[in-house]
């Protein structure tokens, strides 16, 4: 297969398949956004393995529970995702924060520009956040999120899905994801997931189902695991 | 063994009630005698505004001091409340803005001090992953001209999109993603 524009090329050193490049045709919305030119190469300074301490504002108790933030109960299969941020060195990142956001159980974000005919739940809001503790561990209760349909490509269908928005400790850290569910059929035909070319680093994404996190009667488990780009903070040589 | 870091995924289109449910684009107080704001707009490949990005700021103090640990010289002060860090959504119009003080500068990769700068990611659909640049001040030629990242650019055209334009004191850097005038983004 011809080699695609922007992948292999100048600016992609660490292309090794388990970052997504920018230019991914099939994901249409790349080919306007994707940046042409070369990167620069930054050298490691202060302004990047420094970064945003951005954890110790207020969190509330119940942001880590999407299914009590409203009057009522959401409707859909209520879960428990948990998991360990680590960093490039395998150490917890402890004291950052995590922000979800999903769609509800029928496949439909509260936000204004989805016009996907599925019905909003008046108990689900599908934001929260949380944490991590001195193990790097985050936890949230929520629903399964629903697949949905996009205009990317004839009948493209969105895997089931919850955004994942990380700061780590440095600059370098900084990660904004997706957690899949073990099994989806929609894997396949998802450029967004199929962009990570790497098979290893694509199940990298996709949650396991987990006994010891599942509850009796009330609520199915799961874990994901995150390992950040970048080390854990250390002082710099010649900084001075 | 060192554990395999996690891939980036687009942060899509529906990320606004998540991470812009209040407004940290203010890094200073309006009242703040030094307080600068920073704008621009995001433009895509066609020229069009693009409404639905997000945009982060880091930054080090007026002193030149990251509030982190890893910026360990204690001989320059941390100021109270000023965290370095800022997120602004983009508007219809595809307008992103700040409320910030100008950072002092700090070190280079050699020891020089790099010109003063605000290191800046951009999210949006259709980027995978975030992209990276950076702001540079209009007013530091002398700075600017042996920075060691600005001066590692040798097109000329490319590196002047890192650096602000002066608006009648407000800062603007328009971020073009792909096109004539692409800004220049940077590789971690």
């Amino acid at each position: 297969m011809a080699q695609r524009k922007g992948e292999g090329t100048a600016g992609y050193l660490r292309d090794d398949g388990i970052q997504p490049p920018y230019l991914y045709p099939d994901y249409v919305a790349t080919r306007l956004r994707a940046p042409m030119k070369p990167l620069v190469i930054l050298p490691r300074t202060l302004s990047d393995i420094t970064g945003p301490a951005y954890g110790h504002g207020p969190t509330g108790e119940l942001d880590g529970d999407l299914t009590r933030q409203h009057s009522g109960e959401p409707l859909g299969e209520r879960i428990i995702v948990t998991g360990r941020v680590l960093d490039a060195d395998g150490r917890p990142v402890r004291g950052s924060l995590v922000e979800i956001w999903q769609a509800n159980a029928a496949g439909r974000y509260t936000h204004e520009n989805d016009r996907h005919p599925a019905p909003l739940d008046p108990n689900f809001s599908g934001a929260g956040r949380c944490l991590t503790d001195d193990e790097g561990r985050y936890r949230f209760v929520t629903i399964k999120p629903g697949a949905y349909p996009w205009k990317n490509h004839d009948n493209a269908w969105r895997p089931a899905h919850i955004h994942l928005s990380l700061f780590g400790s440095t600059f370098r850290s900084r990660l904004i994801t997706q957690m899949y569910f073990p099994g989806d059929p929609l894997f396949g035909q998802d450029p967004i997931f199929q962009s990570v070319r790497d098979e290893k680093a694509r199940r990298r994404m996709i949650s396991t189902f987990d006994l010891e996190t599942t509850q009796p009667e009330w609520a199915l488990g799961y874990r994901f695991d995150i390992v950040l780009e970048g080390r854990d903070a250390t002082p710099m040589e010649n900084h001075r | 063994m060192n554990p395999d870091p996690t891939p980036s995924q687009t942060v899509g289109p529906f990320f606004h009630d998540a991470l812009l449910d209040r407004d940290r684009s203010e890094l200073v107080s309006p009242d703040d005698p030094e307080a600068l704001e920073i704008v621009g707009t995001v433009y895509d490949g066609a020229g069009e505004v693009v409404p639905d990005a997000m945009v982060e700021i880091w930054q080090a103090n007026r002193a030149g001091r990251y509030n982190h640990p890893a910026d360990d010289r204690d001989d320059l002060p941390l100021d109270e409340g000023f965290s370095g860090f800022g997120r602004s959504g983009t508007d219809e119009n595809g307008g992103f803005s700040f409320l910030t003080v100008k950072p002092g500068s700090v070190p280079g990769p050699d020891g020089r001090l790099q010109a003063p700068h605000v290191m800046v990611s951009v999210f949006a659909r259709g980027l995978l992953k975030r992209l990276v640049t950076r702001i540079y001040f209009p007013d530091e030629e002398e700075a600017n001209a042996v920075d060691p990242v600005l001066s590692s650019i040798e097109d000329q055209e490319l590196r002047r999109t890192l650096i602000a334009r002066d608006e009648g004191g407000v800062l603007r850097l328009d971020i073009h993603l792909q096109g004539d005038g692409q800004t220049a983004f940077l590789e971690l």
